[in-house]
């Protein structure tokens, strides 16, 4: 089963802490993003590996966009 | 004879070398510890030149930085051109996504109220009172434009207070925040805020400026400004405006802004023991603020289904956005999937506005 990872909260991507391909266990650190001046850390929702990674670091996101597909 | 009674270093007086140490302080805090530097640096340095002798810096009717002080605080220019910028800076959405927690900005008022009947049993007269009854706010503009009318005595104790709480926020509030809410109540996720419209955010201004100056007359100057701000933003027509009002404009008058309050202070106006009682106050104000949002959200939770994360209730103070910060991170050492800042976005600019409306409150009674 598939699960996106949605981001929490509009902001700008800083660092993607995962590849494609990589297995990841749940509250593994996927992604940062910046809000507000303030970094975010995005955590894995469940265990999986990933299939698909949206987003680059720069990108500007809104609440809600799918950031990371996880299998 | 004459050259040595114009020589400084013979005026100089035990109070104005503690000042100097006190400017120093601040200029070091900005420089070397990041506190709010922008406003803090200039400050300094304002008191550090207001306390060199005989310049007459601050000569009514002839200095320099008396001018900027007269012209700008005292005719009460500054403070509401740096709510255009702050307006031109926010996003009101995340405070129409979820009305109901409007009411939390307004409850953190509460500290307002409390140290303002607090200062004024301690022998403050109600004016001064409630100059420092608003530092519980933490709102700098919104303190400086109500000392300049009430208290100008003590503009440059109360501003340099609610600066100093601002930035300490983060070091105030979680401490407080862990004491009125357990764990399992820090941990609770809130449901996803509904999206706001553009056209939502573009009537914001103009409904919130008529019902809170119809309100609330003597709010005006500060409310139409901050409102006029938000409408260049959201009409997404003046981007020209929209920047001059969030960067140029902004920073040319925090430069007069800083180095006027900073002036202010010198030592026969500052090194009073009323002075250590404004920042003792000042402190159980913003205590009291941030403890009275917080219990209004757990009040609020055992009516509603929708429960409410009570540490939003702490961004009820109006630091913009240090509050929410410190609410997201307290909420993610609770739960770390737990992501608050939108949520707590909404009752800290309630928080600017509550503080707002009540300074206006204040102006009406007292003035």
């Amino acid at each position: 089963m598939a699960e996106e990872v949605l981001a929490p909260l509009a902001g700008k991507v800083l660092s993607v802490a995962v590849e494609v391909g990589a297995t990841v266990e749940e509250d593994d650190e996927v992604l940062v993003l910046e809000a507000m001046k303030m970094e975010t850390v995005v955590y894995a929702p469940c265990d999986g590996e990933v299939t698909a990674i949206k987003v680059e670091p720069g990108d500007q996101v809104e609440e809600d966009d799918p950031l990371v597909t996880i299998e | 004879m004459a050259f040595l009674d114009q020589l400084g270093i013979l005026s100089v007086t035990w109070g104005s070398v503690v000042m100097w140490l006190i400017a120093l302080t601040l200029i070091y805090l900005a420089i070397s510890k990041e506190y709010e530097p922008l406003l803090l640096l200039p400050i300094g340095f304002g008191i550090l030149v207001a306390n060199l002798p005989l310049t007459g810096l601050m000569t009514p009717g002839e200095g320099l930085i008396w001018r900027f002080y007269h012209y700008g605080v005292e005719w009460e220019v500054i403070p509401p051109l740096i709510f255009l910028g702050l307006g031109a800076h926010t996003d009101f959405g995340p405070l129409l996504s979820q009305p109901r927690l409007i009411f939390l900005g307004a409850a953190a008022q509460g500290g307002v109220y409390v140290t303002f009947f607090a200062a004024h049993a301690f022998g403050f007269t109600l004016q001064e009172a409630a100059t420092i009854g608003i530092i519980g706010g933490a709102d700098g503009p919104t303190t400086i434009f109500l000392a300049a009318q009430l208290a100008p005595q003590l503009l440059g104790a109360c501003a340099v207070a609610a600066y100093s709480y601002m930035a300490l926020v983060p070091i105030i509030q979680p401490p407080i925040m862990r004491l009125l809410t357990t764990k399992k109540e820090r941990a609770i996720k809130m449901t996803k805020s509904r999206k706001v419209t553009a056209r939502e955010k573009l009537i914001f201004p103009l409904a919130a400026t008529m019902v809170i100056v119809l309100l609330v007359p003597a709010s005006a100057p500060l409310i139409a400004m901050f409102m006029l701000g938000n409408l260049f933003r959201e009409s997404k027509v003046v981007e020209r405006l929209t920047d001059t009002t969030q960067n140029a404009l902004m920073n040319i008058v925090t430069i007069f802004l800083g180095l006027s309050v900073g002036a202010t202070m010198s030592a026969a106006n500052f090194l009073r023991t009323d002075v250590l009682f404004i920042f003792a106050l000042g402190l159980v104000a913003f205590a009291v603020s941030t403890a009275s949002g917080l219990l209004l959200a757990k009040l609020m939770n055992l009516f509603t289904k929708d429960k409410i994360n009570p540490l939003v209730g702490a961004a009820g103070v109006s630091a913009v956005p240090m509050a929410a910060r410190v609410v997201h991170k307290v909420g993610a050492e609770a739960n770390k999937k737990n992501y608050l800042l939108m949520f707590a976005m909404g009752p800290n600019l309630a928080g600017v506005i509550g503080t707002v409306i009540a300074a206006g409150i204040f102006l009406t009674m007292l003035e």
